[in-house]
């Protein structure tokens, strides 16, 4: 019958906020899911532009080698890649410190969660950037050039404004799957939300609860950003016409 | 296909991919391959993955059809439902979802009187059950989602032709809607197996022994690093490329008319 008890009243008191409740703890958890989300996710736009960009103009090297960043990381499971990029990563950045005759540092948890989550999300940012690109009408592209626009000021004014709408949905989705692997990250041990949660459920043994509790965080995460997307794509396409007018 | 290969630029590329694993090969430790009994765990291992990955498939897509239906034309209150079970699924970590069930869950079993001297018990202490369940729960979540706009994309002519001709209702269901949703599906499906192949190394987390916990125990016992998980990488892509070429056959066998 003790068990039983998990399920009850008392255990929602864990989850107070002030110890010996643990929602501090989760809270804590919580925001460095989100930290490493938000900057995991810049990071991949930031590749994802630079991929797409790449894809589509590069060099005909440029274009392959791409292809093998797309294909290889979206084929690994990110589990598998978190583990090798973080030992990689880490190793590398102590081999370059050593080399400068510095001892042996620990890498922060959060700068490398964002750099492996990051190199990951690149790619998938590469391929829907890349699609939406291809989706702006080429008479505008073609008009801009007939104006003899530069090309950073034709992406800066054309094509990038003009392919978001067609994008967003597509980021939308990595945002979201970005929130969920920051849950990947417990396996090297950081405290993101899941690990806090781990390790609050194994101290207090009340598992069920501390669980529950952790998957209504994440539900409301993933529900604000969906909605806040939706307002996003609203924006987007202001000023297109709605099919059906 | 060849063609394309032969590029003098490709060679290079191969040239420099085939000269990375002869580096990998001859500088890496890969004695621990030869030991017979990591060989015979990491066949269980791949074994355990990839019929892992065939269950739940299986299972997730058997239940995705009704809740997919559910959401395009069932009534609310089947609709309401399967839709709230849908964002649940796709709104939470899947490492979440298994520790919930299979500590959480899994946790409240021995508080029910009796249920040690049951039948089921063998069933509720394995986590190879909690695995399957937990994932085939994941691939109805997201693959309803997906149903159910293959239901809503199905032309209504196709619909309201078999009605006309006094089809039965279960009847269009089976030859008409179904094979032509799931024909639509095909090509987002091939890539959702992937992802759900990619989903499974996380049942290790809840002690299943699939290919990654195999590694996991490779890396435990000989400390080595990188080398198991560059074969982890190399099982998971070979996988890939039999999902990739069989959907790609599959495909090919469904005519479809191109403009």
């Amino acid at each position: 019958m003790q068990s039983l008890g998990v399920l009850g009243a008392s255990t929602l008191d864990l989850l107070a906020f002030a110890p010996p409740g643990w929602g501090a703890t989760l809270l804590r958890g919580l925001w460095n899911s989100v930290l490493i989300a938000v900057g995991a996710y810049g990071l991949g736009l930031g590749i994802g532009v630079a991929g797409a960009y790449g894809k589509l103009y590069g060099s005909p090297w440029v274009k392959d080698l791409l292809a093998i960043y797309t294909t290889l990381v979206r084929a690994v499971p990110e589990l598998i890649l978190i583990l090798i990029l973080y030992f990689a990563v880490t190793d590398a950045v102590n081999q370059m410190i050593m080399a400068f005759g510095g001892g042996r540092i620990e890498i922060n948890g959060v700068v490398a969660g964002i750099a492996v989550l990051g190199v990951v999300q690149g790619a998938y940012s590469t391929e829907v950037l890349r699609g939406a690109i291809l989706a702006v009408p080429a008479g505008q592209i073609e008009a801009a050039r007939a104006m003899g626009m530069p090309a950073g000021l034709l992406a800066r004014r054309i094509t990038l404004p003009l392919m978001l709408s067609y994008a967003i949905p597509g980021l939308a989705n990595l945002w979201l799957t970005v929130t969920k692997d920051t849950a990947l990250l417990a396996v090297v041990g950081f405290a993101e939300l899941t690990q806090a949660t781990r390790q609050a459920a194994s101290t207090t043994k009340a598992f069920f609860t501390f669980y529950a509790a952790a998957g209504v965080l994440y539900l409301i995460l993933s529900i604000a950003s969906t909605f806040l997307f939706s307002r996003a794509e609203k924006w987007a396409r202001r000023g297109q016409r709605r099919t059906g007018d | 296909m060849l063609k394309a290969v032969l590029i003098p630029r490709r060679l290079v590329m191969i040239f420099i991919a085939l000269g990375l694993l002869v580096l990998c090969f001859v500088y890496g430790r890969w004695d621990w391959l030869l030991v017979p009994k990591y060989q015979k765990l990491i066949a269980t291992g791949v074994w355990n993955t990839v019929s892992l990955l065939i269950i739940t498939m299986a299972l997730g897509m058997a239940m995705a059809i009704p809740l997919g239906l559910a959401q395009a034309a069932g009534p609310w209150y089947l609709a309401r439902p399967a839709q709230l079970f849908c964002g649940l699924i796709r709104g939470t970590p899947l490492l979440l979802q298994l520790f919930l069930l299979y500590y959480g869950v899994g946790s409240l079993f021995p508080g029910i009187p009796g249920i040690r001297e049951s039948l089921f018990w063998p069933i509720l202490r394995d986590a190879w059950y909690f695995a399957v369940f937990g994932l085939s729960l994941s691939v109805a979540g997201y693959e309803g989602e997906v149903m159910r706009g293959a239901f809503k994309g199905v032309p209504h002519g196709q619909l309201e032709a078999a009605k006309a001709m006094g089809m039965p209702r279960l009847t269009l269901f089976w030859r008409i809607w179904l094979p032509q949703a799931l024909h639509r599906v095909l090509p987002t499906l091939g890539g959702e197996t992937v992802l759900q192949m990619k989903a499974t190394p996380l049942v290790a987390m809840i002690t299943v022994t699939d290919i990654y916990a195999v590694s996991n125990r490779v890396r435990a016992d000989t400390l080595i690093i990188y080398e198991p998980l560059l074969m982890l990488a190399l099982v998971y892509l070979s996988i890939t490329g039999c999902i990739v070429a069989l959907f790609w056959w599959l495909e090919r066998r469904i005519p479809t008319r191109t403009a």
